[in-house]
């Protein structure tokens, strides 16, 4: 090992390394055991009869749609915000890429209770909605607004840094040469930012599947119909099924563990990318 | 005829250009010169059309441009860090400007291939089209830019510092395969610099700016040895700069003349070899103002503490406004 000025001796070295690896271990790696462990305690037969019930089919088919439709619009939205911060300037700049971060540091029961306070019964356009049948709360459209707004800055968030620092000499170049807006959009500015989108779009996808706090609030927990994932585990636990809990669960988490296989991927195809520059 | 009329342009409060004229004669080769600030790049822009003015015009053979945009104005733009699209390979660099082509100018595969070999071959690049951008040293992938520019048969070439990135070695080859490349294509060419060396040795004139104004146009020998404002005198090439009764004294270090009966003495500081003279390095005698001088080397070398007399034999005088009172003094004269 080669010394440098920044080497700590060998006992502060084990002892980091060591306490990193234990904290890693409590509240990382023993949590996930527990919840694939439990969900295979009575076998593979009863996990998959317990996944197999039409409850629990319907909230993952919900789950699925509701990221089906929010992933694409954040990661339209997304782009459309970081391209605007980074390639334009205007008035308000600074004010939208304050907003983009609202989702995160709002509580997602705060986020989930402005949809009521505006859909609700009671709320802002409740009575409009109510004269038209509208039903927006306790609905799937509350579900997917309620989850469009928490997963919004993940796109953006890993865009803007990237193509603050592309600049726009690629894009310039592109429209010297002749090509249209469309033209380098799609051919030289998307090639750039594809890994990075991809990147983005992954976590969106995670969280819009994993999202619980504000989906509690507007989705009225009825089984069946406006049941996530996340809820439908929570009604299990409710209900001592620690099994079927545990089985929808051990779903969620794997597709954590996809979703971070895929990330770790694209960081190694991105940095390869990235090492390239220049 | 490229001609720029009283172009204006402020961004935001700050303002960049106050009302520039140059006008370029067809097949020159011109540099912009200027320190970071003086609106060179921001000048190159307009001209291409990446940016537009606030007031005045561009006109390109009569024809004002001003309202165009950059792909209509039909120039080629080497970018200072060549832009070069990391993702295509050097071939389909050059060829992009072929290959998003629309409708009747559309152009076959085969022939798009073909325009990059040829591009290449003309930029010394032949048998790397397939490789990528990263895979490239810098010298080459300037080249690369150079002639992914060409190929959209510009009618002027604009290039933004485009030896800034390169160390020195590459730079001063490459700059010497430019010059040839513009003597043999004769394509109108405007590049920006802050090298003085660079726009002295490459251009046909030298346009100085600095501030948002143009200061000085003229060849590289009339900008050099006749420099009409204290600006340029001090901005090109190396000047000593001395108070006196009459304005300030602006001479070359080797535009000296050694002599008992010269006109200044300075008390020698330091002393070291400078290519073939000794650069001598010291204060005014009297004033204790710093001067620089170039003494030929079949002299002895000048030693610390050791004060020389001089006298500078082509010098000029500016006045408090910056007008020129005086171009040139000959030896006896006094100050």
């Amino acid at each position: 090992m080669t010394r440098n000025a920044t080497t700590e001796g060998r006992l502060t070295r084990v002892l980091l390394i060591g306490l990193a690896l234990l904290f890693l271990g409590f509240f990382l790696l023993l949590p996930l055991v527990a919840v694939f462990s439990e969900a295979l305690k009575a076998g593979i037969g009863p996990l998959l009869d317990a996944i197999h019930t039409p409850d629990a089919l319907a909230a993952i088919r919900l789950t699925l749609f509701i990221a089906a439709i929010s992933v694409p619009l954040n990661m339209v939205f997304g782009l459309a915000a970081s391209w605007a911060i980074t390639k334009f300037q205007f008035p308000g700049k600074a004010l939208l890429i304050t907003l983009i971060d609202l989702p995160f540091s709002v509580s997602p029961v705060v986020s989930g209770l402005i949809f009521v306070l505006l859909f609700g019964a009671n709320g802002l356009f409740g009575a409009w909605l109510a004269e038209h049948d509208l039903k927006i709360i306790f609905a799937v459209p509350g579900i997917v607004l309620a989850t469009v707004f928490i997963t919004f800055p993940f796109v953006a968030r890993e865009l803007i840094p990237l193509m603050m620092e592309q600049g726009k000499d690629d894009e310039e170049a592109a429209i010297s040469l002749g090509a249209s807006g469309w033209q380098t959009f799609w051919h030289v500015t998307l090639p750039n930012i594809r890994w990075a989108l991809l990147y983005g779009v992954l976590l969106c996808n995670a969280r819009a599947m994993g999202e619980f706090g504000a989906v509690s609030v507007v989705s009225g927990h009825i089984r069946g119909e406006t049941n996530t994932m996340p809820l439908h585990v929570e009604i299990l636990y409710n209900e001592y099924d620690f099994v079927g809990a545990f089985a929808v669960a051990s779903l969620l988490a794997l597709l954590a563990l996809v979703t971070l296989v895929a990330k770790s991927v694209l960081e190694w195809r991105f940095d390869l990318h990235a090492g390239a520059r220049h | 005829m490229i001609s720029v009329r009283g172009i204006t342009k402020r961004f935001g409060t700050y303002p960049a250009l106050h009302g520039i004229d140059l006008d370029i004669q067809p097949g020159e080769f011109i540099a912009l010169l200027g320190p970071s600030g003086s609106g060179k790049t921001t000048l190159l822009r307009i001209i291409a059309g990446l940016e537009f003015q606030d007031g005045g015009e561009v006109l390109f053979n009569g024809e004002d441009v001003s309202s165009l945009r950059v792909a209509e104005r039909h120039v080629g733009f080497v970018f200072q860090h060549y832009a070069l699209f990391r993702h295509m390979t050097v071939a389909e660099n050059v060829a992009f400007g072929l290959s998003v082509r629309k409708g009747k100018a559309r152009v076959s595969k085969a022939a798009m291939r073909a325009r990059a070999e040829e591009l290449l071959r003309l930029v010394q690049l032949e048998g790397l089209g397939a490789r990528y951008p990263a895979q490239l040293s810098g010298g080459q992938r300037q080249r690369v830019a150079l002639a992914r520019a060409l190929a959209i048969e510009p009618k002027l070439l604009l290039l933004d510092e485009p030896f800034g990135a390169l160390d020195a070695k590459v730079r001063k080859d490459l700059r010497r395969w430019l010059r040839d490349l513009h003597k043999a294509m004769g394509l109108t060419s405007i590049f920006v610099t802050h090298d003085q060396e660079e726009a002295l040795e490459l251009a046909d004139r030298v346009v100085v700016m600095d501030q948002g104004r143009i200061e000085q146009i003229g060849t590289p020998d009339e900008i050099y040895m006749n420099p009409q404002t204290p600006f340029v005198s001090h901005f090109v090439g190396e000047t000593n700069r001395i108070a006196s009764s009459s304005g300030e004294i602006h001479f070359r270090p080797h535009d000296i003349e050694l002599g008992l009966d010269g006109s200044h003495a300075v008390l020698v500081d330091n002393v070291f070899r400078k290519g073939g003279v000794w650069r001598v390095e010291g204060l005014l005698e009297g004033s204790g103002q710093f001067v620089e001088l170039d003494i030929d080397t079949a002299l002895e070398q000048p030693g610390l503490g050791e004060t020389i007399r001089f006298h500078p034999h082509r010098a000029r005088i500016f006045n408090a406004d910056g007008a020129q009172t005086q171009r040139e003094r000959h030896q006896g004269e006094k100050p």
